[in-house]
């Protein structure tokens, strides 16, 4: 409980607090192999690693929502729905108005209402938290594909290319060109961040998810900061919603979201439940999706298609496996709390 | 009779918030309804479709259910079904043998196929602390690439090259000796076998945790992990051996679904299967013998459910939101008493699973 009455790691700078550049170095080095292995030109190689950029913006949001909810006590297996969801209400939102603000209203508000939901039936009905993200999954799939309907588009997103950066000879191209919702993900991990760590409402925020009688000893009203808490990360799940559609610039009923609700937990255990370790391990995972997409457009090498489908999953897998019981959880996670 | 009060009082709930859903649509939920309902009943054809629908159900509830009691969620049946179809197709077709070889020969290994799945999913819990509720939907999508890739055209080494003009990733028919035949089938098509072999897979897992050790060590590890390792029992090795079992469970569900219904391998045929187990299983209670009725419920909307779109113009993804309902009710029992006034009605929420979540 050190962490909660002496936030020690944000006073003195230690050396461990860059392990999060390991991560990004390790998938430097392992893609620089690949790269020369499979003899990509510069311009594939860019289209790698631009492809990486806008790939990981979904699962770094993703991962945010976890975070967030994690810190605060609340297991969210439900993301995928959340994801599902939001995108599908976005879509239809954007495609019958015209407009994209409508769209991403829509998918900030129903986001914030299955945030809402999960908050109510884990803190309020006393809920088994992973159940009641499969119920929100399950709800997802259901909603989305009764409600479907063929021949709708939106207006796209627009490109923001960042003036000057995007100059940049090579690196330009990768960084500094693309949609709204990859920068936003990257100033979303730095905001939570700071957030966590350097602000009364973090302090809070984990003393809830550690130890919520304590908290509720010194004044802090558990169930309230869970329902806020729960609550934002339902927008944010907007957020990764609107990321995919970004990339996608269309709702498909069959396979929008793919497992992304869930890689999205991984890079969150990888990332050791920090924002800027879920940034890297998002990089590393979206790097592995963009390979993927890079390989089935290419036929640079003669793996049936199948396999290299199966790489973002079993990528997934390997690195959980790999990290094993690395990850430390906030304590009273997935305990209702019970005031006595 | 008061164990039953939640589930019925669940499933009632859920039909009235679907009904609701179809009036908004402007469609009429009783005609609906009705037509689920003659559709799933009116008849022996209709009986015997309702028993095939409910077979895979029966073992995709045994499989959560079964994993349900050692703590474990399993909501990879999806993956580990699909598994079991497909190889239970290639012994299916690829041998000739006869039938009382032939197909519980297929049926086990379809199993088997899936319980490595299992296996490997078990192991990472115990031995990485990975959690289940990742590595199996991580093996959905593997298994339903695996799977697509084996048949898929033009070189997929299951691939059905002779008689397959239009191409159809698929493999060739199996023989008929490794069919699963079906009782009384004069006029009509009778009632399947496969849903005897369900039923009696439901009263060894019942056996297998009622009355034997292995059993009592499930449930024990299920009930507290702690307590589990004070009385000398490895939970590692329950935690594998539990995986395996209920992906085999799961694995057998989608060989009876190829030998008894669909009679070879498609990609795509069996989707959401595995995840109907989860709502089957909970409406069960995790009862072995329970996931038998809340199958057939949940096979018989589907079997109503293409009546119910030619007679009341609703379509079948209704059900799904049904399912959906029917699983927050089940997990909700607060929520019921509340709208329903019944006070005599029991608390118990189900299994608790988030306690293993990341707990190291």
């Amino acid at each position: 409980m050190t962490t909660i009455a002496n936030p020690s790691n944000t006073r003195s700078f230690d050396i461990r607090s860059l392990g999060f550049l390991l991560v990004p170095l390790i998938g430097v080095a392992i893609t620089l192999a690949l790269h020369a292995y499979f003899g990509w030109t510069s311009q594939q190689q860019q289209a790698v690693y631009a492809g990486t950029m806008r790939g990981s913006a979904p699962l770094l949001f993703g991962a945010l929502v976890g975070i967030i909810g994690e810190k605060s006590g609340i297991v969210n297996i439900g993301i995928e729905g959340q994801m599902t969801l939001t995108g599908f209400a976005a879509f239809f939102a954007a495609a019958a108005s015209g407009s994209l603000l409508v769209g991403v209203a829509a998918a900030l508000s129903v986001g914030m209402m299955t945030g809402l939901f999960m908050g109510w039936s884990t803190i309020t009905i006393k809920m088994d938290h992973i159940i009641a993200g499969t119920v929100l999954n399950v709800f997802a799939g259901g909603f989305t594909n009764y409600y479907y309907a063929q021949g709708k588009t939106m207006p796209s997103f627009p490109s923001w290319p960042i003036p000057v950066l995007e100059d940049i000879p090579w690196a330009g191209k990768i960084l500094f060109q693309h949609g709204p919702m990859v920068y936003f993900a990257v100033i979303g991990a730095a905001l939570l961040h700071f957030g966590l760590n350097y602000t009364r409402w973090g302090l809070r925020t984990k003393a809830i998810g550690e130890h919520p009688s304590a908290a509720d000893t010194v004044g802090i009203s558990v169930t309230k900061l869970r329902y806020r808490n729960i609550t934002i990360a339902g927008g944010v799940a907007g957020l990764a919603g609107l990321s995919i559609l970004q990339s996608a610039s269309s709702f498909s009923n069959t396979g929008f979201s793919s497992g992304r609700g869930f890689i999205a937990l991984a890079v969150m255990l990888f990332g050791r439940y920090r924002p800027f370790g879920a940034l890297g391990a998002a990089l590393l995972f979206g790097y592995f999706s963009a390979l993927q997409s890079q390989l089935q457009l290419f036929d640079t090498i003669d793996i049936p298609s199948e396999f290299i489908g199966m790489i973002p999953y079993a990528f997934t897998i390997i690195v959980l496996a790999a990290l094993g019981y690395a990850a430390r959880s906030p304590a009273a996670l997935g305990q209702p709390f019970e005031k006595d | 009779m008061r164990a039953l009060q939640g589930p019925v009082l669940a499933i009632a709930l859920a039909l009235v918030f679907g009904a609701v859903l179809i009036a908004i649509d402007g469609k009429n939920p009783i005609e609906a309804y009705g037509a689920i309902l003659s559709g799933s009943l009116g008849g022996i054809d209709q009986i015997g479709r309702t028993l095939e629908k409910a077979t895979p159900l029966v073992l995709a509830g045994l499989a959560v259910a079964f994993a349900f009691k050692a703590g474990l969620f399993n909501i990879g049946g999806q993956g580990q079904l699909v598994l079991g179809a497909a190889f239970a197709a290639w012994i299916g077709y690829r041998f000739s043998l006869p039938g009382i070889v032939h197909i519980p020969l297929a049926l086990i290994v379809g199993g088997l196929a899936a319980s490595i799945l299992g296996i490997l999913v078990g192991a990472l819990k115990a031995y990485r602390g990975t959690h289940e509720v990742i590595t199996t939907i991580m093996f959905n999508f593997i298994a339903s690439n695996l799977t697509t890739y084996l048949v898929a055209f033009p070189d997929g080494p299951w691939f059905e090259v002779e008689g397959n003009a239009s191409n159809i990733s698929r493999t060739p028919p199996i023989q008929p000796s490794a069919e699963i035949p079906r009782l009384l089938a004069g006029d009509s098509s009778g009632i399947p076998l496969g849903f005897l072999v369900a039923v009696f897979a439901a009263i060894v897992i019942w056996w297998l945790l009622a009355k034997t050790t292995f059993g009592f060590e499930v449930v024990t590890v299920g009930a507290n992990r702690h307590a589990a390792v004070y009385a000398g029992i490895s939970v590692k090795r329950i935690t594998v051996i539990t995986m395996a079992i209920s992906a085999f469970l799961a694995g057998l569900g989608g060989a009876i679904e190829t030998q008894g219904v669909v009679g070879r391998f498609i990609p795509g045929d069996n989707s959401g299967l595995g995840f109907d187990g989860i709502t089957i299983a909970l409406l069960a209670k995790s009862n072995p013998i329970a996931v038998i009725p809340a199958a057939l419920l949940i096979g018989a909307l589907q079997a109503g459910a293409t009546q119910m779109q030619s007679r009341a113009g609703v379509s079948p993804d209704i059900l799904n939101l049904v399912q959906a309902f029917i699983l927050f009710f089940v997990a909700a029992p607060m929520v019921v008493r509340w709208i329903t006034r019944v006070r005599s009605l029991e608390e118990d929420s189900g299994p608790q699973l988030s306690s293993s979540w990341g707990a190291a």
